[in-house]
């Protein structure tokens, strides 16, 4: 799995799943049609128009398979609406310095890599793409590092197991449902009854 | 794990759970208690479905509606046909897989959080999820209890199980005593000013201390429900026997022979004498003061006396400009005084702060005093059940004699799904747990705190130190 891309760029720390997607959007009983609604109290004025300038309206942005951002993104809610407006919207990674533990796992689960920088270079990137927009960075799962022109190799952290399934295209699930006769043994070693109506 | 190495109770509690443990893989951590609500649950069922496969354990699965449920009179119907459609859905998804279900007329039904432990479901020892952040609740009777995504929920239908790596250990350490008008939810506020809003990221957090053992199980449970806040997944807090007390007798908990076994096994829960956290953090109860907070994450919090802090005092630049963004969102001038500042609505409710304890406490501010008639006060308990209970000892009509709206049980203005929201620019006082903007409506501005300081800024029409009342 190899990106190359252009760079939107999100300044902000402490970006909330509020955020990227606001809670009224939440009543879909499907995981389409997100896309448009990706940071939608940002992104659109009162009368439903784009705001021209915020980065998601740009041409530039919307080729970008690549987001940065500040500190702690994906913050609160649990909504996995999240990973699905973002990749909706064409994005493959988000850059930060790190994320809040459920969107990880959700953006992992939907093929968005969550990559989390060292502090140092990810305000090098900041600078280098204030100097040239045009910038493009290079992902490289399998090698876990990212790149771009004059700047320093960044290797990142990816949880193993997690970056198997990636690359082979394990499904979760299914691999535990694999675990059939493990999990039947757990329950018989457990008497754990709330006498539901189930 | 057999070892005798001393171990926090999280630590036990996990290694109670591993079904198995492969090589460089995350752990199978068995699930006892899967909640599930009507938003972040239909693509689940729709996975399972596409996979053919059943619930395999629906007797340690329960299912109810909160959040996008309306909070007018039950013989109304839900007008918001998108809602209506996702509730209906959640209903056909019980039923076809057979899982236990309160439903929206159901005499029982609330809030997924609320009703957990008000029906027994919620035991010591558990692991518990559910497809929401505030999971952490249950933590309170010493379950490991925390959100998940919906591709999870789907895993926890389909195997009853979670794969997972173990979290860093936090002890949150409370000792003293709290002063007259400081509550649980400002030991908890204190904590995400203290730490921030992505302090605990990683972590889960075991609340101990002295001022942690004199609150009541609903305190408890306000103060775990908030650790998403301060960034962690889970936080809990040993059980006692306050904790058997308010679990004894309830729906499903375990009964007769059954009782003392369990309350055997609960008492080895806590954690060993000598065991080591990864991390731990120190608050001073006795230096508490009520708690509110000023920006759009609840991390920016501070005392009710304090002023907006000025964001050139802030030295990283993002974090300035984070701030300065928070403040014009806000529209709050640093240096001013966050008492004295005009508010719209009033809202108490939320799985943080809707139980009896809290109506109670905000009862006793409105009791022979009338809310300003500026503002609009919503007060809608934690479940039906709560309800009932409030109206029996009166609190309905104290609410409604000082001019407040005595509401459904649901989520409500926490989310603003259901449309019970604020129109834009307006500011709240909520005792729910998030001020993120557009929480609570687009445009809206949220400022947190306790019922005691919601129930006496009702009154003033600004918010208000309730001790100054
Ligand atoms: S009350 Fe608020 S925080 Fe709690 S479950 Fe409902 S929406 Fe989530």
């Amino acid at each position: 799995m190899q990106i190359q891309s252009t760079v939107a760029v999100l300044p902000n720390d402490n970006i909330d799943t509020d955020q990227i997607i606001p809670a009224r959007f939440l009543k879909t009983i499907s995981k389409e049609g997100l896309g448009d609604q990706l940071f939608c109290d940002w992104r659109y004025n009162a009368d439903g128009s784009p705001k021209a300038d915020f980065v998601l309206n740009t041409p530039a942005a919307k080729a970008s398979k690549v987001l940065l951002a500040g500190d702690n993104f994906g913050c609160g809610s649990s909504r996995e609406h999240a990973p699905w407006a973002l990749t909706q919207y064409g994005f493959q990674a988000v850059l930060s310095t790190s994320f809040a533990d459920i969107f990880k796992q959700n953006s992992l689960k939907n093929r968005l890599l969550p990559i989390v920088m060292p502090k140092d270079a990810h305000a090098a990137l900041f600078v280098a793409l204030e100097k040239d927009p045009a910038l493009q960075v290079t992902i490289d799962l399998p090698a876990q590092t990212l790149s771009w022109p004059g700047g320093p190799a960044v290797e990142f952290p990816i949880d193993a197991f997690a970056k198997d399934c990636l690359l082979e295209g394990v499904d979760e699930i299914g691999y535990v449902l694999k675990q059939d006769s493990a999990i039947t043994a757990f329950e018989a070693q457990r008497s754990i009854s709330l006498n539901t109506l189930a | 794990m057999p070892s005798n190495k001393p171990r926090t109770i999280i630590e036990k509690v996990w290694d109670n759970h591993i079904v198995a443990q492969r090589e460089g893989a995350p752990a199978v951590l068995f699930i006892d208690l899967h909640l599930v609500h009507e938003v972040t649950s239909p693509q689940a069922f729709s996975g399972l479905r596409e996979r053919g496969v059943k619930v395999r354990r629906p007797d340690l699965t329960f299912a109810t509606v909160d959040h996008s449920t309306p909070t007018t009179p039950r013989n109304l119907p839900i007008v918001d046909q998108i809602a209506a459609t996702q509730v209906a859905q959640l209903e056909k998804n019980a039923t076809e897989f057979g899982i236990p279900y309160f439903g929206f007329q159901n005499l029982n039904q609330g809030i997924v959080h609320v009703i957990g432990p008000e029906q027994g479901l919620t035991q010591p020892g558990m692991t518990v999820v559910c497809g929401d952040s505030h999971t952490a609740t249950h933590g309170a009777f010493g379950a490991l209890a925390f959100g998940i995504g919906t591709s999870e929920v789907e895993m926890v239908l389909a195997t009853q199980c979670l794969l997972q790596r173990p979290s860093k250990t936090f002890e949150v350490k409370v000792e003293g005593t709290l002063k007259p008008g400081v509550s649980a939810k400002d030991i908890i506020l204190a904590l995400c000013a203290k730490i921030g809003i992505g302090g605990g990221t990683g972590c889960v957090f075991e609340f101990t201390g002295s001022a942690i053992r004199a609150l009541s199980m609903e305190e408890r449970m306000t103060v775990c429900n908030m650790s998403i806040e301060a960034g962690a997944r889970a936080g809990l807090i040993a059980p006692d026997e306050k904790t058997y007390e308010y679990i004894k007798g309830r729906k499903f908990a375990p009964k007769g022979e059954e009782w003392d076994k369990a309350v055997a096994f609960w008492k080895t829960l806590p954690t060993d004498e000598g065991a080591t956290y990864d991390y731990t953090v120190s608050i001073d109860a006795d230096a508490l003061e009520p708690m509110i907070t000023f920006g759009t994450n609840p991390g920016m919090g501070m005392a009710i006396s304090g002023a907006v802090p000025d964001p050139a005092s802030q030295s990283d630049p993002l974090e300035r400009e984070s701030l300065r963004k928070a403040l014009q969102y806000m529209n709050l001038q640093a240096g001013q005084p966050i008492a004295g500042q005009k508010i719209d609505v009033v809202f108490i409710g939320s799985c943080t702060n809707s139980r009896m304890t809290d109506l109670r406490a905000a009862a006793s501010v409105l009791k022979g005093r009338k809310v300003s008639p500026s503002v609009r006060v919503m007060v809608v308990p934690g479940s039906q059940e709560i309800k009932r209970q409030a109206e029996a000892e009166g609190l309905d009509q104290v609410f409604r004699d000082a001019g407040a709206e005595w509401r459904e049980a649901g989520c409500s203005m926490c989310i603003a799904m259901n449309g019970d929201q604020l129109s834009p620019g307006q500011y709240s006082v909520s005792t729910s747990n998030r001020n993120f903007e557009g929480r609570q409506g687009k445009g809206g501005r949220t400022f947190l705190a306790s019922p005691l300081t919601a129930a006496a800024s009702a009154v003033t029409g600004v918010v208000t130190d309730v001790r100054s009342l």
